[in-house]
């Protein structure tokens, strides 16, 4: 990890990876969005962080001035200089989340059946016997890091499953990831998980031709478009797409959820007494600990809001900020599970809307209804150092819990 | 009560169809649509929950 010169003026100089923003981004955005509710920092790159649910969606939504060519909310290699970045060839990015139309369109179709209602009702029984064999490893015990035991070991073993490739290899997985994504300011860390995946990946496509199965993976390489098989590197960047999203970010919400039950007793005893709750709670929770920003780039210099923003700059797609936006929610920073009404936008906002939602969604619903059901009465440790992780997905990845 | 998705507007997030799946139905492509012609009256409030939860703002309520 780089060292982080502490933020003293958060409007003109923010960073999202200062400790402080990582652990109570909240306060931070309070202030921003009475005094200054698009912030900016030239600190790696010059980068816009809008902290208004009215900015932050109007901005998703113009995909002509602000394109998703490059995702990453902390610049890499690969942003500063395309040409010479000598990591794994991903010529066609990670489509569709870094991509624009008409890219982005075809590519999403190919995904979206994968993870529509119906076939996310069929990974239910599939989640649901994980999660119980999770449970059964601790809850004798009496203790667990409801983070790295539990939450950690979910949605990395689903997606596998739907990708075709071994759970077994899911703690592999789950470390090239958050090199990938938590520790993106470690440059060769980041490589170097990106390599892991990708080269995985590489081998796993020749398997997968193979031996086929019925799944992701193996249907990618069968499609034909316009009657063109997909070349390799869309399949790549496809599936390599579906195991980093589908794993640090739900992973996060699952375990922001448990944080948030261990440290607020009352919600906890709500939840386990009025079960007909958890549809309504689920979204207040994805709203309330909303983990992922996605990034933007603006396309030619432009004035928005007032702010100056140039060609190539980033915008923070600050969507954890906009669901806190009192504008838009009554009493923002408090959970209230029976929200009846919760715009949300956890999942983004426009034609990028996380096509993993549904998915999302019943893992954390599982996750949650198998817990409580096994462990209803359970709080923070003792004297517990709960650690958090943050810049591009925010959640805890260290969280005892005693019961 | 009639609705109306709009289709431009949809984005998938399937919120309505959570809420409300006697109302709406949504296909694999994540696009919503109003599978009843009248919301009958006990349906009204979920139908209005759908209305205030959509993110798109995609769902119109084109009579009362």
């Amino acid at each position: 990890m780089t060292h982080i010169a502490a933020v003293e003026d958060w409007a003109t100089d923010f960073d999202v990876l200062d400790p402080r923003y990582v652990t109570d981004p909240f306060s931070i955005w309070d202030d921003l969005r009475q005094t200054c509710p698009i912030a900016h920092t030239d600190r790696r790159k010059s980068s816009w962080l809008p902290t208004r649910y009215e900015d932050v969606t109007a901005i998703a939504h113009d995909i002509e001035h602000f394109s998703s060519l490059k995702v990453a909310v902390i610049p890499g290699d690969e942003d500063e200089d395309p040409e010479n970045f000598d990591g794994p060839n991903l010529e066609y990015g990670l489509p569709p989340i870094s991509s624009d139309p008409p890219l982005h369109t075809w590519t999403r179709r190919l995904l979206l059946p994968w993870f529509s209602h119906k076939r996310v009702d069929g990974y239910v029984p599939l989640t649901r016997d994980l999660c119980r064999r999770l449970v059964d490893g601790f809850a004798e015990s009496g203790h667990a890091d409801a983070a790295a035991d539990y939450a950690q070991q979910i949605p990395v073993r689903v997606i596998a499953h739907i990708l075709g490739v071994s759970p077994d290899l899911s703690d592999t997985f789950t470390s090239w990831v958050r090199d990938v994504l938590e520790f993106a300011d470690d440059a060769e860390r980041r490589q170097r998980g990106a390599e892991g995946l990708l080269n995985y990946f590489l081998g796993q496509l020749e398997e997968s031709r193979q031996h086929p199965g019925d799944d992701l993976l193996s249907e990618l390489l069968t499609t034909k478009v316009e009657g063109e098989p997909l070349d390799d590197g869309i399949v790549l960047g496809m599936a390599a797409l579906a195991l980093i999203a589908g794993v640090d970010t739900t992973w996060s919400a699952i375990g922001s959820s448990l944080w948030h039950l261990a440290t607020h007793p009352d919600d906890r005893k709500r939840l386990v007494a009025e079960p007909e709750l958890m549809p309504t709670a689920v979204e207040e929770l994805l709203r309330a600990y909303s983990p992922v920003t996605m990034a933007r780039e603006v396309t030619a210099d432009i004035e928005y809001a007032g702010c100056p923003m140039k060609a190539g700059d980033k915008v923070l797609m600050n969507f954890p900020a906009a669901n806190r936006d009192p504008e838009v929610f009554e009493h923002p920073d408090e959970v209230q599970l029976d929200r009846a009404h919760n715009r949300h936008v956890a999942f983004g906002s426009g034609i990028h809307r996380c096509a993993g939602s549904n998915l999302a969604r019943m893992e954390l619903q599982v996750a949650l209804e198998e817990w409580l059901a096994r462990i209803p009465d359970f709080s923070l440790a003792g004297g517990a150092e709960v650690t958090w992780a943050g810049g591009q997905v925010r959640g805890p990845r260290i969280c005892p819990v005693v019961f | 009560m009639k609705l109306r998705v709009d289709p431009d507007k949809c984005q998938g997030h399937a919120r309505c169809y959570g809420l409300a799946p006697e109302i709406f139905d949504v296909d694999d492509y994540g696009q919503s649509s109003v599978i009843v012609d009248v919301v009958p009256p006990e349906l009204e409030e979920k139908a209005r929950l759908a209305v205030a939860n959509c993110p798109e703002y995609a769902i119109e309520i084109i009579s009362e």
